[in-house]
Formats: structure tokens, C-alpha cells, sequence
């Protein structure tokens, strides 16, 4: 079946979006990002560490660029200007690769993102020829104003970033999903495959995870489960669920019964 | 000359931004690099000077979500 999904005129098999964090080591990394079969994985830009370690391992050693589109992430930004700064830095390290996670938060307790601060960063990328895909909180009036603006995906948190808690409020996802043009991403909050299933039933184009992999007792395993949730929600999404009913329905016929 | 390099202290032998790369270490790395927050594309770096006092900051992809 070709059911693609399409970023920024990329075309992507999967709908699994992954990030690299919280590993126990890039090996760890490597085989459970291979296990997803994510294509687009996130990587967060840092200072190197200097004077120590010639030999120390490196993350794009064992995610290849040239087999995954990486996926620059602003994490760790709490204003606007960090975050423009942060997304030239990767365009330069990326030999000009201009697909970036923009994430600008609020503060450290709930990484809520900074909506104003996202905005004003959403705009001067854009403007300087990035193309965003934008990490925001599930307020449908702001999800369309970002996509107006032209970021070409749009990623509403189904709850607060590394907490598991899941969709928290599908009613306000449902709500941006009906009114996109652009792929609407669940970014943040998914704890287990159901989570994932859920967000795909819903009609999402993807999902965006991290610690639900990384976290898990078997990383390695969770990737496997959340590779298939991803494909069972899609399915499920495009085959279209029966309605719910109030009462029972039998699935055999009820005449003809011996008596 | 004294630079400040990822906000610590450092005296570099060379001048160019390829010398310091190469004094960390880092060189054949995957790395962006800032001088005085301006971005030196990587083809310069063997032919742009560094002067003392200059603040460069070098970064890497490391693991993130």
C-alpha cells in the first residue's frame, strides 16, 4: 500500500518520527532507531567538548546522515534568539541542511513550549529559508497561525516532554486536525504503544518520540512495538472505525437456532 | 593569542580557525563553528584569522529528542 507521508516535499514510509536521547550508549541508539524504522530522527546541537578525548565516539558515526534524514531539535532553548542561533549552527554543521525542529520553551519545570517566543522564531526562519516543523502546545488557533506562516509541519505535545502521560486532551488534537493543510505531528508525551495507536487512529500524520524508547526496560523492544502501533493506528485511521453503539449488536445471525 | 572557546580560556599556537581544530583535536570532526557569534562556514576555516580576545564556540550533534 503507498500511504506516504509527505514533509517539505520529502516523501517518508514512515510515520514514526525518533529521537536519539537517553540512550545508554550509541549502540543502544543506533540498533533502536534501526528497530523503528523511523526515517527522520532528531539530534540536539551542542558545544564540544574541548581539551579531553580526541577519540570520543560521535552521534552521526552511528546515524548516518545519508541514511536518515536528521532532524535538527532547539531543545534546550528558552528564547527565540537561541533558537534562531541554535538552527544556523545545525545548518552549518549539516552542510546546509535546512529541515529543523523548532522548539522554544516556557520553563524548565513543564517544557510547555513559549508560544510568543515560538512565533517570532517560526517567522525569522522562514523567512531566512528554513523550512520548520514546529513544536507547539494543542491550541488550534495557534497550530493554524503557525501553519499560515508556513512551517511545514505542525507538532502539538499530547502531553508535557518525557512524561508518558499520553494524548491528555484528544479533543483539542481532533480540533487542529480538522482544520490542517499541513501534517499535524504528535510531539511529546507518548508512554507506550497504545499511545501512539491512539494518535494515528485519530488521523495524525505521525508521531514524534523519544523517551517512551529510550526509557523503556527493553528500548530495543519498545521500538519494535512502537513501529508496529504506528502502522496498526494508520491502518485503522484509513479502513475507518465502526460507530460506537449504546447497545449490544450480535455478529451471528439470530434466526435459524435449532430449538 | 587568547581566545575564549566554548567559555573557557585558551592560548593558540596558530592563527586560523583550521590551527584551533587542529590544537583541540577535532580536526576531519563534523563541527560548526562561531567566532563573536558570526557563523564561519566551514570552507574558510583554513584561511580565517583569529584575533585575540575572540569568543568561538564549536558545536557538535549530540543525542536530543
Amino acid at each position: 500500500m503507498s500511504d506516504l507521508l509527505t514533509i517539505a516535499g520529502n516523501t517518508y514510509s514512515s510515520r514514526l518520527l525518533i529521537g536519539t536521547g537517553k540512550y545508554k550508549d550509541f549502540e543502544e541508539t543506533r540498533e533502536a532507531i534501526e528497530t523503528s524504522g523511523a526515517e527522520i530522527v532528531t539530534v540536539a546541537i551542542r558545544r564540544t567538548n574541548i581539551g579531553q578525548n580526541a577519540d570520543e565516539p560521535n552521534l552521526l558515526d552511528f546515524i548516518n546522515p545519508d541514511k536518515y534524514t536528521i532532524l535538527p531539535n532547539t531543545a534546550g532553548c528558552f528564547s527565540a534568539e537561541d533558537a534562531v542561533r541554535c538552527c544556523k549552527l545545525a545548518r552549518e554543521l549539516l552542510d546546509g541542511h535546512d529541515l529543523v525542529k523548532l522548539e522554544v520553551l516556557g520553563d524548565q519545570k513543564t517544557l510547555y513550549p513559549n508560544i510568543t517566543h515560538t512565533l517570532r522564531a517560526a517567522r525569522e526562519l522562514i523567512d531566512d529559508g528554513f523550512k520548520v516543523m514546529v513544536y507547539t502546545n494543542d491550541d488550534p488557533i495557534v497550530a493554524k497561525e503557525l501553519e499560515d506562516m508556513g512551517c511545514v509541519a505542525v507538532m502539538p505535545l499530547g502531553s508535557l516532554i518525557g512524561s508518558g502521560l499520553g494524548i491528555l486532551n484528544p479533543h483539542s488534537i481532533r480540533l487542529i486536525l480538522e482544520e490542517a493543510n499541513v501534517p499535524i505531528i504528535v510531539d511529546a508525551g507518548v508512554g507506550t504503544a497504545s499511545d501512539a495507536a491512539l494518535a494515528m487512529e485519530m488521523g495524525c500524520d505521525g508521531v514524534l518520540l523519544n523517551s517512551a524508547v529510550a526509557h523503556a526496560q527493553k528500548p530495543v523492544l519498545m521500538a519494535s512495538a512502537m513501529r508496529k502501533a504506528i502502522e496498526a493506528g494508520r491502518e485503522a485511521f484509513l479502513a475507518g472505525r465502526m460507530p460506537r453503539k449504546a447497545y449490544a449488536s450480535a455478529s451471528s445471525p439470530l434466526d435459524g437456532i435449532s430449538r | 593569542m587568547k581566545l575564549t572557546v566554548n567559555g573557557d580560556t585558551l592560548t593558540l599556537d596558530g592563527t586560523t580557525i583550521a590551527d584551533l581544530v587542529t590544537q583541540l583535536n577535532l580536526a576531519g570532526r563534523r563541527l560548526a563553528v562561531e567566532v563573536n557569534r558570526d557563523i564561519v562556514p566551514k570552507s574558510q576555516h583554513d584561511d580565517f584569522t583569529l584575533n585575540d580576545g575572540d569568543v568561538v564556540e564549536i558545536v557538535h550533534a549530540i543525542g536530543g529528542g
